[in-house]
């Protein structure tokens, strides 16, 4: 085996800088895939038919087509409609809409794993729908879905590399433009592996540490 | 003001085609302390969780403290409020403490501040005999002492009527008395409670009226005296055979 370190070792400032923006694109579509996962996720257990309506719809369309198609559409697609956007921006939106889709799930999921009797119980002392599900039902649904959403902001992690089609220069696409100026594919993959692996472990813990300061028996 | 806090007409409720209350009429005074029995699948809980618009009706009209339960304008929040619901389960809630469970409502709903919501609901506690129990978690209490802790967290509300739905049939034995000894102390005070229960003794000895359900329909009601000792209808003496243990 012929595995050349010191390419490696060259290449991490690059591919540091392309962690940060990997990182960058990550957490911000946490950030819309977690407001509008939240906001859909209610929306499929509110009272109002209309809105779990509309809600489903999301959901299943952005889950029954593939993330790729997703970012091509808002990048190649929307400019069509006269909207022109910077790749990164296309990038984040794409993988934020796309990720609230799965949030809603979970979110959905979480509040339904409550029991029905929680509901009732603070119904009947005059609480609204809204201040039993605000008090009473997110606080508990909560410490369910912190595992899943770990899960999913890992899963977004990895799925940023799709971005790297768009001309986003983040990890996986820094890796690429090395490995065409050094030829070195197995050093430089190799080291991109371990930087991915190096922030979905961190998620990884910060989403157990939570879990356990959040945690209360039952 | 009427004599009456809760007053049932021809109510009838169906889960799908499944008729499950057929024509109910009640009355039920201020005051009043009235045990619901009859066996399981009879309707009894369906029959309360109608009174608090857990569930809806399809036919008839429940009228709680002058309010139509099932209106088309009316405030259910504003009206559950007054009344009181404890479950077989409890349903406390278990990411807050005793403490948080009994003010929660209190502060948010009736908008009472903080201080205020923890002294009536210290003096609550001491009333059920778990003063000591303010700080602890649902899950470090044993089943007597949740649902005694479900009682205080509804009486926090000051509601007009207690409704229990079958408040003791979770409980281990050893614990049943501590809770219907916090019952038959609310009905001395002069609580408006209905009950519906297993608890034949509890019935006997507390409640000024017995309702016998069977099938869905009321099949005798009177005083406990009379159901007891000289049921009318065969079918409550068939019941009642099979629940009391000469």
């Amino acid at each position: 085996m012929n595995f050349d370190i010191s390419a490696l070792y060259k290449a991490v400032p690059s591919l540091f800088w392309g962690a940060t923006v990997t990182l960058r694109v990550t957490i911000l579509s946490i950030v819309i895939g977690l407001v509008i996962g939240i906001v859909a996720g209610l929306a499929r257990v509110w009272p109002n038919a209309f809105l779990r309506a509309i809600s489903s719809a999301y959901i299943e369309l952005v889950r029954g087509t593939p993330l790729l198609v997703q970012i091509f559409l808002v990048y190649f697609g929307l400019p069509a409609l006269g909207l022109n956007l910077d790749p990164f921006v296309a990038g984040v939106i794409a993988m934020g809409i796309n990720s609230g889709a799965y949030v809603g799930e979970i979110v959905r999921g979480g509040i339904e794993s409550i029991a029905q009797g929680q509901m009732e119980a603070a119904l009947s002392l005059g609480m609204t729908w809204w201040q039993a599900m605000y008090h009473v039902i997110l606080p508990q649904a909560f410490v369910r879905i912190l595992p899943p959403l770990g899960n999913e902001f890992i899963a977004l992690l990895k799925d940023s590399s799709l971005v790297s089609t768009i001309a986003i220069a983040e990890l996986t696409r820094t890796g690429q433009i090395i490995i065409t100026r050094t030829f070195k594919s197995f050093e430089i993959w190799s080291g991109v592996a371990l930087f991915y692996f190096v922030m979905t472990y961190a998620i990884s813990r910060v989403v157990k540490y939570s879990e356990g300061r959040l945690r209360y028996s039952e | 003001m009427s004599e009456w806090i809760i007053e049932v007409r021809d109510l009838n409720k169906y889960f799908g085609k499944h008729h499950v209350l057929k024509d109910i009429n009640l009355r039920i005074r201020f005051g009043e302390v009235v045990a619901i029995i009859g066996a399981s699948g009879s309707g009894k809980s369906t029959f309360l969780r109608c009174l608090n618009g857990l569930e809806p009706i399809q036919g008839g009209e429940i009228i709680v403290d002058g309010v139509a339960v099932n209106g088309k304008n009316t405030n259910l929040h504003k009206l559950r409020q007054s009344i009181g619901m404890i479950f077989q389960n409890f349903n406390l809630f278990p990411h807050m403490t005793v403490m948080e469970n009994i003010v929660l409502a209190p502060q948010k709903v009736k908008k009472i501040p903080r201080k205020e919501a923890e002294a009536i609901a210290l003096n609550l506690l001491s009333k059920v005999g778990l003063e000591d129990k303010a700080y602890s978690y649902p899950s470090q209490l044993s089943g007597g002492q949740k649902q005694r802790v479900a009682i205080a967290r509804s009486l926090a509300m000051n509601p007009k009527v207690m409704m229990f739905d079958e408040p003791t049939s979770a409980l281990d034995p050893e614990t049943v008395n501590d809770v219907l000894d916090v019952m038959k102390e609310l009905a001395r005070e002069g609580m408006t409670m209905i009950v519906v229960t297993h608890e034949m003794g509890f019935a006997r000895e507390v409640s000024n009226r017995v309702i016998y359900l069977d099938d869905g329909k009321i099949v005798e009601e009177g005083a406990p005296e009379e159901i007891f000792y000289r049921p009318k209808n065969p079918r409550t003496k068939a019941f009642l055979s099979k629940v009391i243990n000469v």
